[in-house]
């Protein structure tokens, strides 16, 4: 019967969600009849129960995330200290309309060190909220896992390219990849990469990257190809064999991010919306027309790119089906930066961490205009 | 009668400028910067007013408070806390602790000025 065991277990978890729930069930004393007619119905809303009561936890450690990060607590106590020290310091030189000698020399000399020690310390704060963004807390989201696999392996695949091992075999053993949807996701990014792989082997590409430097459009006549592989393409080879950096980026026509390449000095966010001035979301709305943009992203440096985009459909045409469109976005670094401010477009990363006071594409206030 | 204040913090920096602004405003002005024996500290030296820092190395502010209050005879001494922190958590535990006043750094000088003030004239009306 099903009042031992695991069934016990069972009925339990339900008489809990019913009672979390809020309400009053009339038929909350006949749990262990619904788990015995509906087992896996009862399993289902068993599971959920859990899963909410977990999930709410994270909500909560994230949502209070100062009190539960010790090293983050401490990091902005010694920020907000020193300031205090500098704020006291500082008005009593400027309001005390007397100040000997002796006592004056005294308080510059601990405005000085208090200034140093804040430049340290808002320093080693940022570098940890930083750290924080790259670190296995981005774990969970298929997408994320994938990225964490490619990244941790420099994009490059050298033993599936050679037919050494096979994508069965790498999404076996990638430790990063913790949920069969993530593996799902990752077989499909690395099928991808074998069949760009295939249209432009590592050798000829080496020698036509020689010959042309970084012209996609070349790279893509010469190898006979469409220009979303060349992008993919080039963000896949050893560093090596590139001239520099290049940071990707996939979209699909929802706006969501499917595949990224991050690059220094371009802000990717991966959650929430990112900027609709991005060359990448221009591209969906003249599909297959290739886009080139001079942009500079606001933000803690004004570094230039090149940013050429395209949106292309996915699976073959057929008649009377609407088109579902992807865009693919190259990120090239900038040797020689424009100074014309008309020839540059500026964007950002995402509103509400964008300083532009002025935007038409703004959609809601940024938490850097309000102080923060 | 000079009024006397015990100030327990462990920033230099800002001890010096709070001693130094205090004693202008006619105060005298004691020191302590470790949390473990602060107690024993404040019932030893009898001020008239205590400024304490949420963090401390020893002993924690909260802590310190905490056993304060249990001290019947210190049960009703002004305190007047300094955090770092101004998240509603730190000041509901401060309220609870049985602090009289919290203030977040950074603070400016008058608002201390004005919180140890307002704090000496409750203190002698009740």
């Amino acid at each position: 019967m099903l009042t031992e065991g695991a069934e016990a277990a069972l009925i339990a978890t339900l008489r809990e969600a019913a009672a979390d729930s809020g309400r009053v069930l009339a038929d909350t004393d006949r749990a262990d009849e619904f788990a015995g007619r509906f087992p896996g119905w009862a399993e289902v809303l068993a599971v959920a129960h859990r899963r909410i009561a977990s999930l709410e936890r994270t909500v909560e450690t994230l949502s209070d995330r100062l009190t539960h990060d010790p090293h983050l607590a401490a990091s902005l106590h010694e920020v907000l200290s020193t300031a205090a020290a500098i704020r006291s310091t500082a008005s009593i030189l400027a309001e005390t309309g007397e100040l000997e000698a002796e006592w004056r020399d005294r308080f510059h000399r601990n405005l000085n060190e208090d200034s140093l020690r804040l430049a340290e310390s808002s320093k080693a704060l940022v570098t940890y909220l930083d750290e924080g963004e790259t670190s296995e807390e981005r774990r969970g989201v298929p997408q994320e896992e994938v990225e964490l696999f490619v990244t941790a392996r420099g994009h490059h695949f050298a033993e599936l390219e050679a037919g050494a091992v096979t994508i069965d075999d790498l999404v076996q053993d990638a430790a990063e990849l913790t949920s069969p949807a993530a593996r799902e996701v990752g077989r499909n990014v690395l099928r991808q990469y074998l069949s760009d792989a295939a249209v432009m082997p590592l050798d000829p590409l080496r020698a036509a990257l020689a010959e042309h430097g970084m012209e996609p459009l070349k790279l893509a006549r010469t190898f006979e190809t469409d220009l979303p592989t060349v992008f993919r393409r080039l963000s896949a080879i050893p560093p090596d064999a590139m001239p520099g950096e290049v940071g990707l980026i996939v979209i699909d026509s929802s706006g969501s991010i499917l595949f990224r390449k991050q690059i220094e000095g371009f802000a990717l966010p991966r959650f929430g919306a990112s900027c609709p001035l991005w060359p990448v979301f221009l591209a969906l709305s003249r599909p297959q027309v290739p886009i080139r943009r001079r942009v500079s992203q606001l933000g803690r440096s004004a570094v230039q790119f090149d940013c050429l985009a395209v949106a292309h459909p996915i699976g073959a045409p057929e008649f009377n089906r609407d088109p579902v469109y992807l865009s693919t976005m190259l990120i090239l670094p900038v040797a020689t930066p424009l100074t014309e401010a008309g020839d540059v477009q500026v964007v950002g990363s995402s509103c509400r961490i964008c300083p532009r006071s002025e935007c038409f594409a703004r959609r809601e206030p940024s938490i850097l205009n309000e102080g923060f | 009668m000079s009024r006397r204040v015990l100030l327990i913090e462990d920033e230099p920096n800002i001890i010096e400028a709070i001693r130094f602004l205090l004693t202008r405003d006619g105060w005298q002005v004691e020191t302590h910067s470790d949390g473990a024996d602060a107690v024993e500290v404040i019932q030893r030296a009898g001020p008239d007013l205590v400024i304490l820092d949420v963090m401390l190395p020893g002993k924690s502010g909260m802590d310190i408070l905490r056993d304060l209050r249990d001290v019947p005879a210190l049960a009703k001494l002004p305190v007047l806390m300094l955090t770092a922190r101004g998240q509603s958590r730190d000041r509901d535990m401060a309220e609870k602790a049985g602090v009289s006043r919290f203030m977040t750094k950074p603070f400016s000088n008058a608002e201390v000025l004005t919180a140890v003030r307002d704090l000496l004239a409750q203190a002698s009306q009740s």
